[in-house]
């Protein structure tokens, strides 16, 4: 059953990753602007350009350009970029990590202060408290990653200058590391001069991302909580003797932590999506930040390798949210 | 629901405070001409970077200030409305029409239209939506109905997503069930009974997407990505601020609050019109 179903989504999972493929294949060939053209210095002959096309196998038609790419993905090779003469692939390696690393921490912090908030405004139920939390988690909601990391940046960049506004480490530092996880593996080293330097660059960034996604981790678990918290086995544990904070944390949490933990996986595709423009914004050096210079250079190769990797991504996610759902969920792991 | 409670007493006051900002800045834009107390393009290096009216070396006339070529922020962000709000409208307008109709198609009928939408739908699920913009914006060049196009074609899985759920939730309801023995068509059913019933719905989403499209528009234009001219743009001003913030941090602060501001409104306004359209919970 868990099997069955495990193979369906891996098969609808390659169709969809088929599909962002041919997509966007098909849409950055129809742009105007040669990027060889752009390539060469002014004054290149035409016989140059017909030598370079060539070289990138851009003088084929589209659907072979499409299937050379496809079985050169299929062995692990996405070609090499334009504009910076190297591996897609090695590129793309080089700056996953830091987007992994800012996404994760991202995800954390939205964990903790929406599951916080949530609790919090479970057990002060009508009152100002849970107003309160409701008028926040509103706002923080409404308002989208890139307005709060410019709200943060006025605010902890230039008000009350304590975070660093832009890159990803200082650059007069040595990093002593052999992944680019720097973040964590300077956690590993117990390297914290180091860490919290990259703390200091990647806090603001990361709680713009974190703040949408604790509102609605907020809203949707308090909402549950509300609901477990009439049910009778918690009004037996409440009559037990055990406090509200007791009986919510041991008690109702874990009945009602289902609905959020779907919810977070979705969401958290949407985090990564956002990682794009906030790398931007704070001058991250992550996968986004280099999807957007590949756009503007028209590097072709580079954009395809970085769309299909986050695509990969969310659909990893997808899955992996949908098999936890499956394992946890006692009606899906009887029936 | 408390938006239900309210909405049955009339407006609520954060309902007016929304309509009340929309309505000025949309004013202001349509009548921006009128309004702008400078022209927005008029540089003027004697004037540069001079701070909002309540500081020391305030100019008259120059409310909020200027930028680093002396251009009147205030009047900018007058211009800037009018492509913010031509953008929110179309692109929102456009998007909603593709997304519903194709939802309304595969939540009622099902079948094979219903798989291949979704799968559709599944793989645009998979682009980062921003990058996508970004690259569309590029692939279809600069200019304002470019930008349009490209929310368009991102963000009608929004609605689709939805209206599919409930055309989904609707078909299998009794009174469709009765119009069919009544012997009307499929497509009479989905238009004459499904569709009013899934209105609500669409409303309230199509101002949430309103909002969602001026972010996208200032995010196009952040990376300058979105209209070729010289005319202002939110997000254009944004990235001026970013760059001269130290400087001159109200390039940045007014148009801050300005999106910020729009955007809570559109959203407060698709809540508010959810409730109030919604017959169940009125």
């Amino acid at each position: 059953m868990l099997l069955q179903r495990f193979l369906i989504r891996l098969l609808t999972m390659l169709i969809t990753l088929f599909g962002v493929a041919v997509v966007v294949f098909v849409v950055i060939r129809v742009a105007p602007g040669d990027p060889i053209a752009m390539m060469l210095p002014p004054g290149a002959t035409n016989d140059d350009i017909a030598r370079l096309r060539a070289l990138y196998g851009l003088d084929k038609t589209i659907v072979q350009q499409f299937f050379i790419w496809l079985s050169g993905v299929a062995r692990g090779d996405f070609g090499t970029s334009i504009s910076l003469r190297q591996d897609v692939l090695g590129l793309v390696f080089n700056r996953l990590p830091a987007t992994l690393e800012l996404a994760i921490v991202a995800l954390v912090m939205a964990v903790a202060i929406g599951g916080t908030t949530a609790i919090l405004g479970a057990r002060e139920r009508g009152t100002a408290v849970e107003a309160g939390i409701d008028i926040a988690s509103g706002a923080a909601l409404s308002i989208p990653d890139f307005l709060w990391g410019l709200v943060l940046i006025l605010l902890f960049g230039v008000l009350v200058p304590i975070f660093d506004i832009s890159g990803r480490v200082s650059p007069q530092l040595d990093l002593p590391f052999v992944t680019q996880f720097y973040f964590f593996e300077s956690l590993l080293r117990l390297r914290f001069d180091l860490t919290w330097d990259l703390l200091k660059h990647m806090l603001m960034p990361a709680v713009a991302l974190a703040l949408p996604l604790a509102a609605i981790i907020s809203q949707l678990l308090k909402q549950s909580l509300k609901e477990v918290l009439d049910l009778d086995y918690v009004v037996l544990a409440r009559v037990k003797g055990f406090s509200e904070t007791q009986v919510i944390l041991r008690e109702a949490l874990k009945n009602a932590a289902l609905p959020t933990l779907t919810l977070i996986g979705v969401q958290f595709t949407f985090l990564i999506g956002g990682t794009v423009i906030v790398e931007r914004l704070f001058s991250y050096e992550g996968l986004g930040n280099m999807a957007i210079d590949a756009v503007i250079n028209r590097d072709l190769p580079l954009i395809q390798g970085i769309v299909l990797v986050f695509a990969l991504l969310f659909v990893l996610i997808n899955l992996v949210v949908d098999m936890m759902y499956a394992l946890l969920n006692p009606r899906l792991r009887h029936g | 629901m408390d938006e239900a409670r309210i909405s049955r007493r009339g407006l609520s006051p954060r309902l007016w405070l929304a309509g009340g900002w929309l309505l000025l800045a949309l004013l202001a834009a349509i009548f921006a001409p009128l309004v702008a107390p400078q022209d927005p393009l008029a540089q003027d290096l004697m004037l540069e970077r001079l701070p909002p009216f309540w500081l020391d070396g305030a100019e008259p006339g120059y409310w909020l200030g200027t930028d680093s070529l002396g251009r009147d922020l205030l009047s900018r962000l007058i211009f800037g409305g009018r492509i913010a709000f031509i953008v929110a409208f179309a692109a929102a307008i456009a998007a909603c029409l593709v997304g519903s109709v194709l939802g309304l198609i595969a939540g009622y009928f099902g079948g094979w239209a219903d798989r291949i939408i979704s799968r559709i739908v599944d793989i645009w699920m998979a682009f980062p939506p921003v990058l996508f913009a970004i690259l569309l914006v590029a692939v279809l060049g600069t200019g304002l109905s470019s930008v349009i196009l490209a929310i368009a074609i991102i963000d009608w899985t929004r609605f689709c997503r939805v209206i599919r759920a409930e055309a989904m939730g609707q078909s299998r309801m009794d009174y469709v069930e009765n119009a069919r023995i009544a012997g009307y068509g499929r497509i009479g059913i989905m238009l004459r009974e499904v569709l009013p019933n899934v209105v609500p719905s669409i409303v309230a989403l199509l101002s949430l997407e309103m909002g969602i499209a001026v972010i996208v528009e200032a995010i196009l234009s952040f990376v300058n990505l979105s209209i070729a001219t010289d005319d202002p743009t939110w997000g254009g001003i944004i990235a001026e601020g970013r760059l001269s913030i130290h400087q001159a941090w109200w390039v940045l602060v007014f148009p801050l609050i300005t999106l910020i501001l729009t955007v809570l409104s559109f959203s407060q306004f698709g809540e508010a019109l959810k409730t109030r359209f919604d017959p169940v919970l009125r």
